[in-house]
């Protein structure tokens, strides 16, 4: 019969409309802005700097190494770095970034620069909707837009910041006992010394009356 | 397959009066490839695609690839005019001095071809061409009328790097519009001035960035854009 | 049938002028027209302009002009390092960004003879055959709705892809941009749970392909406006580089995952489908049995997959500097043959960074079919050709 094959194909049709009403497999839409759909875990949008605590500036893990500065490719990243140092997680003295600004508008979410940052520093965001007006500020994000906190890390991306969390607790359990151990030898040896010190004034007052009788005679 | 020398015999004994080099590649990746002249290089072409053994029907890839002239600075000894006091008594001797000199091997532009087999499913066989300089003699033999596919690939080498295919059908630019002037792939290629906003500039675009705002006095470089 | 035979091209070879495009003489009375197809077009793929002169309906000339979205990748790669040209190759061609991700890898990887896990193996023939189905069904969809389906088998195909995507979007973070294969392996690992969600969706596919193909595989307007139209001769097919499902339809055996054995392609079982009339049914009928082909391996590396490192532990991220040489790496890409030309001098970025890109090697033919038919055919022939300009152009 002429027009079989037509028939068929609308035949598939109706029965996907039909379907539409009854199975949500069938029915793909998500009405945006009423409705999101959720977005997975992995999920990466633009770069944002971590930082612990509740104060941005003094929680801030980055310690201005510019690698993700170097290593990105379309090179959006611009860092100065600061001229005093604040303590980190650990208290070691670090710089940090006195300017750390990504321009959004070249940004290409490789995450490359997440990849290569030694501090646990930078992470992907999942945010995207960020549209402005002010198409050369306004997607110029500086450090303050940029820092997010740790526990903003934990809601969108849960595996990966407790894993962070853990790496860097290790780290900081093992700077912290070598630091155990190297006042323990400091310890060890300032007795050593006061003991030997004890010992010493003896011999000084000893060898003192002698000297102080050669003086006499010249 | 046969090894890259085994392709030079058949090659030499084949074509008469071709000339062929063999290049070996230095890294790991064991594709050698063949230099020809470009002389005897259609005839070549055309034995490796018809002779029953090699049956290189396929032509993958055409690639271009700049070599820029090299400035070489050695030392050379020159026989030279010197003045010295032999035995107490001035004159004018001749010696053998060293002197550093800097001389500019000239460059050449380069086109690869990658050759495989789909009748027989063997390949890469690679071979090249070399031009005899970058300026003025820049023609190579045309390959489309021996493999079609070298047709837009060709036009897309003669765009970039200004190598003129003789005896291609229909040589003109593919990638960039007919009256662009400069050859935008090789390596002293200077781009023209766009650097007006570079919030985030780096190096080579940061000088060009500063120099244009230098110049026309309207730009945003890091300087501006921090907060 | 196999590739044409080499007494056949030596025949050929005697006759000048036999692989150009045949001249086509303007029959009707009045003028010839001549008119740009794009690059503002719905059906061009993209920007893309055809220059064609007309004789009523009928092409007399086509002249296909392109170079509209050019953003000289190529150059870019010689001024970055080896790593951060991976996500620029997302961008290529942008519907399968795992696969021109392998390439590259495999490139490089030549170029540095490095070693790849076998998990990491595994895991890369996974995703590029979900890549491949993805690509094929959004082509099919899209020739179609030119064809006149009015967009019902493209938002079919959509419909599917988007549970790939979603798949692509859980393990890569990105959709489309998946930047995830690396010199070595792969980014991150696959966890247990995303190998069962990639089991589901396989699980749906065949019945989504059955359902596509039931739809029009017997349609009277298909079949009238793609039987016998586009016909493209192996010997000219081979001749002019063509590669991919579009070889594979014009009857040619060459598929480069038989052909190079790259990655462990030889573990598994699967047909390559080729097509007799060499005309635009037997270009989608070649990507849908390709679609089940791509399902067949699929079930099987999801149920072989071993366990293990996805990525070499000696491989360098930062600081890559492989040894001064060259190396041509080559996949079977779901357009064609996607190949990555290298050329180092040592230094932490490429001397020479080559694409040789499917899409464009395969419209040099593009002139050769349309001769002859009228305009409306034009955009079928084209839309059979499967390009993207990202590539063509890159």
């Amino acid at each position: 019969m002429l027009g079989e094959g037509i028939l068929k194909g609308l035949s598939e049709t109706a029965k996907n409309f039909a379907g539409s009403f009854v199975s949500k497999e069938r029915l793909t839409t998500v009405e945006y802005p009423e409705e999101r759909a959720p977005l997975p875990e992995a999920t990466r949008v633009f770069p944002f700097l971590v930082y612990d605590g509740s104060d941005w500036q003094a929680g801030m893990r980055c310690v201005a190494c510019q690698i993700c500065e170097k290593e990105c490719p379309p090179k959006c990243i611009y860092i100065e770095k600061s001229k005093d140092k604040k303590p980190d997680y650990v208290g070691k003295m670090q710089i940090y970034p006195a300017r750390f600004e990504i321009d959004v508008s070249v940004c290409m979410s490789c995450q490359i620069c997440v990849e290569v940052c030694p501090f646990e520093a930078i992470k992907m965001d999942s945010e995207f909707e960020l549209s402005t007006d002010d198409r050369f500020g306004g997607l110029l994000h500086d450090r303050k837009r940029l820092a997010k906190s740790n526990e903003y890390y934990h809601s969108i991306h849960p595996t990966e910041a407790a894993e962070v969390d853990a790496r860097l607790a290790e780290e900081k359990a093992k700077v912290e006992a070598k630091a155990k151990a190297a006042a323990e030898a400091a310890a060890a040896k300032a007795t050593a010394s006061a003991k030997a010190a004890e010992v010493a004034p003896a011999a000084n007052a000893a060898s003192k009356p002698a000297g102080g009788a050669e003086e006499s005679k010249a | 397959m046969k090894t890259v020398d085994e392709i030079k015999a058949a090659i030499e004994a084949a074509v008469r009066g071709a000339r062929v080099d063999v290049l070996t590649n230095p890294g790991p990746s064991g594709q050698h490839s063949l230099l020809l002249a470009t002389s005897t290089a259609a005839a070549v072409a055309r034995f490796l695609r018809d002779d029953p053994e090699f049956a290189l029907d396929f032509l993958s890839n055409v690639t271009g690839v700049d070599w820029p002239d090299k400035e070489i600075t050695e030392k050379v000894k020159v026989p030279k005019q010197v003045v010295k006091t032999v035995e107490g008594v001035e004159q004018t001797v001749e010696e053998m001095v060293e002197e550093t000199r800097k001389r500019v091997e000239p460059g050449c532009l380069e086109a690869v071809y990658h050759l495989y087999s789909m009748a027989k499913k063997q390949g890469p066989v690679v071979i090249r061409m070399r031009t005899a300089n970058r300026s003025d003699n820049v023609t190579l033999p045309s390959f489309t009328p021996i493999w079609r596919s070298a047709e837009l690939q060709e036009r897309e080498v003669f765009d970039l790097y200004g190598i003129v295919f003789g005896g291609h059908p229909d040589l003109r630019r593919i990638l960039m519009w007919d009256g662009f002037k400069d050859h935008p792939m090789r390596k002293d290629y200077i781009e023209p001035d766009d650097f007006e906003y570079e919030p985030t500039a780096h190096d080579e675009v940061l000088a060009r960035a500063q120099a244009q705002k230098a110049a026309t006095g309207m730009g945003i470089t890091p300087q501006e854009s921090g907060r | 049938m196999s590739a044409p035979t080499t007494d056949l091209s030596m025949q050929l070879a005697r006759q000048e002028g036999w692989n150009r495009p045949p001249v086509i003489e303007p029959g009707g009375e009045g003028e010839l027209l001549e008119l740009a197809m794009g690059p503002h077009h719905p059906s061009t793929h993209g920007v893309f302009r055809m220059d064609v002169v007309l004789d009523g309906e009928r092409v007399i000339k086509l002249k296909p002009v392109f170079g509209y979205l050019h953003r000289n990748h190529e150059k870019i790669a010689e001024n970055t390092s080896y790593l951060a040209s991976m996500p620029y190759t997302d961008r290529l061609d942008y519907f399968c960004s795992l696969t021109n991700n392998w390439a590259y890898a495999l490139a490089v990887e030549k170029l540095s003879a490095q070693a790849v896990p076998e998990r990491a193996e595994y895991l890369r023939v996974i995703l590029a055959e979900f890549t491949r189905i993805q690509n094929h069904a959004s082509t099919i969809g899209f020739l179609l709705q030119e064809m006149g389906a009015s967009g019902t088998p493209l938002m079919y195909a959509f419909r599917e892809r988007e549970k790939i995507l979603d798949l692509f979007e859980s393990l890569t973070g990105s959709r489309m941009m998946c930047n995830y294969m690396r010199f070595g392996g792969c980014r991150v690992d696959a966890s247990a749970a995303w190998l069962d969600a990639a089991r589901k969706v396989v699980s749906g596919l065949p019945e989504f392909v059955d359902e596509f193909e039931r739809f029009l595989r017997t349609n009277e307007i298909l079949m009238a406006r793609a039987q016998g139209m586009g016909v493209l001769r192996p010997e000219l097919a081979v001749n002019a580089g063509i590669t991919g499902p579009m070889l594979r339809a014009s009857g040619v055996n060459y598929d480069i995952r038989k052909v190079d054995h790259y990655g462990i392609y030889d573990r598994f079982k699967f047909r390559v489908p080729l097509g007799d009339h060499w005309d635009i049914y037997d270009r989608y009928m070649v990507r849908m049995l390709e679609m089940r082909e791509s399902i067949g391996i699929l079930e099987q590396a999801l149920k072989e997959i071993p366990g293990g490192p996805v990525m070499d532990p000696k491989a360098k991220i930062r600081g890559f500097r492989p040894k001064p040489g060259e190396a041509y790496g080559r996949i079977e890409g779901p357009k064609g043959e996607l190949g990555f030309y290298l050329i180092s001098d040592g230094s932490p970025n490429p001397y020479r960074y080559r694409v040789r890109p499917p899409s464009l090697i395969n419209l040099t033919v593009l002139e050769d079919m349309c001769l002859g038919h009228n305009v409306a055919d034009v955009v079928l022939i084209f839309g059979s050709v499967d390009i993207v300009l990202g590539e063509v152009d890159r």
